[in-house]
């Protein structure tokens, strides 16, 4: 059996490079306070979020009902439907069509579905050529590495690592830092490939019922020229993605790009219905769990999520640990609720990555109650036995001791006998790791217990129950 | 009033001031405090890591200590927390629900229940760095949060500290990003919880206090303990402490 | 058409889901948020400049002058407005990528949202929908007159439920994956001007 992530060792590595951690840290919290200073101009912010929550939670709660009348009203638009039930199913229709237009280039915008599909490696090895079109997942194509943050899939690396970069994979210049230098060697290597594609695959932020639309929200307007450009269009959408109607469409409109970056909205927010005339459109979509989680009285909620990445900008750990020390898909927050519903044991320490604060359960514009959910999968790790052996018996240890009095009198009544161990009878199995950047509290010369005892000793006789 | 003190098990343990300021604090407001012998902990050790199971004895355990009090009083805003959300490992019983309903953090408890604002004992002319914990804001609405834009700004330590004569509240960044603690994150997680803690130092240093001050001693343990590594003698304060008319 | 191969996973996936679902939740409804900006032709500007685009309120009487005036070395402009000729109709591009040799387009929008400093544009005002996404630069001709004032009445415009592609497009292209800097152009347009312009007639809704 493999073994876990080990995210806070992955973070720990992060952490040693103190230049990048701080500017990704400096980065990410200004776009959190961007979050902040465009909810400040909405004064019916909080109004909309739970508006946005209920009407998710309704269509969860109808989904099946919701995407037949998707499905029926896309036909009608003149899309070709298709349902798969995993991440191979999905990429087996992706290859099905791209052969069926005897295509060997597919252009691509953003897509979160894709990565958990790992649609680019099952393409690239049955020999088709898969070109990222956004800016930040461009990057890490090129750099063969996953995206870090499902906004800005680049954004723990510098401007000099992006030079580095496209010097030598685009023979660019490595000294020009300039974002627009870079963003324009980025256009100029990526137009050729829009006009020769014959394919283009989008995501879906939003999957209208009412009206059988996907709807797609980009910055960089890749998501538009791969559609339009080439003459088929695939669109692959998780079965979640369901929103009941074009008016509720606005609900979320209007917190989506605020959440996640601070702007009113993206550059380019557009609606697909269906293909123009002479061209085809796909829509694909995809289960991969998303039922079962559907099931998950307590986790279910997390399918409301629509990819905004605020959990992620204001999480502390997530800042400092980089996303890609999570080592999934999806990361941070959202990440450690949902990444366990696709491998267990894989991500059974997620969980632990937290500090339970509270903060990502506070800006989710869906009300997601990420934290709480976090608290329940570290009670499903230890029921399923997924907690490391060593903690999970400091722990019975602990659980023993302090449900006993006469235990942990004994405990802590020899200081610092008591200090070897009740701490470490409570604590995980490096056992200097508290101290390793932090001085041990002082030992007082005795408990509060004893104080109380040697000083209030009349009242001890008094302090007995009513 | 006749109030139950539950002491923290790292505050008996490692802070037996904080419990004595809090007792001392108290009886000076006419409370009649009781301090049961026979309790130990809260059971958030082993709940927050997900153990479930062994966090029930010790819940149960603590839920009958205190069965026979309607009123609770801790000086830890995380205990209190976890008494009023997540007390779900001991079994549904009234000593549980006695439990659950009755606990206070001090901080509610001088605020809320005894509704007082003037602290005429003190003179604190010093300027504080206030730490108001993430269970104590989120957990407790003991404070406004950043992430709630239109909220009306608040802070109970903040209003108690105005009955402190002299003493001065200084604003620094980031006031309600988390110090890292965690729990067993501080040691599960050790390098992010300790890089934390070095940040939220860092911003409160830049506001140049002469002290530093929380209602949650778990929270200071972890950034004292980050400040004397960093050869960093700022002293650091239990609210109670200041309220009890603790001096520099 | 469904794909008679992914029928049994439509069933599969459908069956999962009914023996899944949460118990019925009701549908909230929508309120209409009128908070609506005093004057929304500024607000318009305002959000429009945020998002780095170029509002002219001033009249422009000629078209091709101003094209060449602000664009002195667009050689190639396609416009589909009746105003304006330009020097290529979009009915002549038989491949939509063969859009990419435009210097400027020029076209007429049929709603402005004051929230976003949005312009909307459909398959119907574009005819080749890449003419604005493969445009170096865009102008946008626009009555002040249908300017709405939030994404909630945008969204309740015809085209949302009638036209196979509608864009919301708010300013020119960019990105901001580099460095959290956002800069223009990524993909798309370099600029975006949109010029207030009556709707020519009698100044009915168009679209």
């Amino acid at each position: 059996m493999s073994r876990p992530i080990d995210q806070a060792r992955n973070a720990e590595t992060f952490l040693a490079d103190t230049a990048h951690e701080q500017r990704l840290d400096k980065l990410l919290w200004a776009m959190r306070m961007r979050r902040d200073a465009a909810a400040r101009q909405v004064p019916e912010w909080e109004e909309l979020r739970t508006l946005a929550s209920q009407i998710k939670e309704h269509t969860l709660s109808n989904l099946a009902e919701y995407l037949i009348q998707f499905e029926a009203n896309a036909i009608a638009n003149g899309a070709v439907v298709h349902w798969a039930r995993d991440a191979h199913e999905h990429n087996q229709i992706v290859l099905d069509i791209l052969t069926q237009q005897g295509a060997r280039e597919l252009v691509k915008s953003k897509s979160m579905l894709t990565e958990e599909c790992e649609l680019r490696p099952f393409l690239e090895t049955r020999c088709v050529r898969v070109v990222e079109t956004d800016l930040g997942e461009r990057i890490q194509q090129l750099d063969n590495q996953p995206p870090g943050h499902i906004v800005g899939p680049a954004i723990h690396k510098t401007n000099k690592d992006v030079a580095i970069l496209f010097s030598q994979k685009y023979g660019s210049d490595p000294d020009n830092e300039d974002t627009a230098y870079l963003a324009g060697v980025m256009r100029e290597h990526t137009r050729p490939d829009f006009l020769k594609a014959g394919v283009g695959l989008t995501g879906a932020n939003f999957v209208v019922a009412d009206s059988g639309a996907i709807v797609v929200a980009t910055n960089e307007g890749n998501a538009d020229l791969s559609a339009n450009t080439p003459s088929i269009h695939i669109c692959s959408a998780g079965i979640e993605k369901v929103i009941p109607t074009t008016e509720s469409l606005a609900v979320f409109i209007r917190l989506l790009a605020r959440s996640a970056t601070g702007d009113t909205i993206t550059q380019y927010t557009s609606t697909f219905r269906g293909p123009r005339k002479g061209a085809a459109m796909h829509v694909i979509l995809v289960d991969n769990g998303r039922s079962a989680r559907l099931g998950m009285k307590r986790f279910w909620h997390s399918l409301k999520c629509i990819r905004c990445a605020a959990c992620m900008n204001t999480c502390p750990v997530y800042r400092r640990s980089g996303g890609l020390s999570y080592g999934s898909t999806y990361m941070g927050p959202i990440g450690i609720i949902m990444m366990p519903t696709f491998e267990i044991r894989k991500y059974s320490e997620l969980p632990f990555s937290s500090t339970l604060n509270a903060s990502c359960t506070n800006v989710c514009p869906v009300k997601i109650d990420i934290h709480e959910q976090i608290y329940g999968w570290r009670e499903v790790m230890e029921e399923n036995d997924q907690i490391q052996v060593v903690k999970k018996e400091a722990m019975r240890v602990a659980g023993v001791v302090l449900s006993h009095s006469a235990l942990y009198r004994t405990a802590t009544s020899t200081l610092p006998v008591g200090l070897e161990v009740l701490p470490h009878s409570v604590i995980y199995s490096r056992l200097n790791a508290w101290g390793k950047h932090r001085d041990i509290p002082d030992v007082p010369y005795e408990t509060f217990h004893e104080w109380y005892r040697k000083n209030r000793h009349d009242e001890v006789m008094h302090d007995q129950p009513l | 009033m006749r109030v139950a003190l539950m002491v923290p098990c790292y505050v008996d343990m490692f802070y037996p001031r904080v419990g004595i300021a809090t007792l001392e604090l108290l009886e000076r407001l006419g409370v009649d405090v009781v301090y049961p012998q026979e309790q130990t902990c809260c059971g958030q050790p082993m709940a927050n890591s997900g153990c479930h199971e062994e966090a029930r004895a010790c819940e149960e355990h603590c839920a009958r200590v205190f069965s026979s009090f309607h009123c609770v009083v801790t000086p830890s805003g995380s205990c209190t927390h976890h008494i009023r959300n997540k007390f779900t490992a001991a079994a549904d019983s009234t000593e549980r629900l006695n439990l659950v309903q009755n606990t206070f953090d001090l901080v509610e408890f001088l605020h809320d229940v005894l509704e007082v604002r003037e602290f005429p004992w003190t003179s604190f002319k010093h300027r504080i760095a206030l730490h108001t914990s993430c269970s104590a804001i989120r957990g407790l609405n003991m404070a406004s949060m950043s992430e709630r834009v239109h909220d009306p700004l608040f802070s109970k330590p903040k209003t108690l500290l105005r009955g402190v004569s002299g003493a001065e509240v200084v604003d620094f960044e980031r006031v309600d990003e988390c110090c890292g603690f965690g729990g067993t994150f501080a040691v599960t997680e050790e390098a992010v919880s300790t890089r934390m803690g070095y940040d939220k130092l860092a911003f409160m240093q830049k506001a140049s206090p002469d002290c530093i001050v929380s209602s949650d001693m778990s929270c200071l343990m972890h950034l004292q303990g980050i400040a004397r590594r960093q050869k960093q003698d700022i002293p650091f304060f239990h609210l109670a402490e200041i309220l009890n008319g603790v001096s520099l | 058409m469904i794909n008679p191969s992914d029928a049994a996973a439509r069933n599969v996936i459908l069956d999962a889901i009914r023996g899944n679902q949460p118990a019925a939740q009701p549908m909230p409804p929508i309120p209409h948020f009128r908070n609506q900006p005093a004057d929304l032709v500024i607000a318009f500007c305002e959000s429009l400049a945020w998002m780095t685009g170029v509002v002219v309120t001033e009249a422009v009487p000629d078209l091709e002058s101003f094209v060449h005036a602000r664009f002195p070395d667009a050689k190639i402009i396609c416009s589909s407005v009746p105003e304006y000729v330009g020097t290529i109709h979009p009915a002549s591009f038989d491949h939509w990528s063969d859009a990419s040799i435009i210097d400027v387009c020029v076209l007429r929008s049929p709603m402005g949202v004051a929230e976003t400093g949005s312009v909307l544009l459909s398959d119907i005002e574009l005819q080749v929908n890449t003419i604005a996404l493969l445009a170096r630069d865009i102008v946008v001709l626009l009555d002040p007159k249908q300017i709405v004032p939030n994404i909630h009445d945008a969204y309740e415009h015809p085209h949302f439920k009638s036209r196979p592609y509608c864009l919301l497009m708010t300013g020119p292209s960019g990105s901001g994956d580099i460095g959290g800097t956002v800069v223009h152009p990524a993909q798309g347009a370099k600029t975006l001007t949109v010029i207030f312009s009556p709707v020519p007639g009698d100044g009915q809704r168009s679209g």
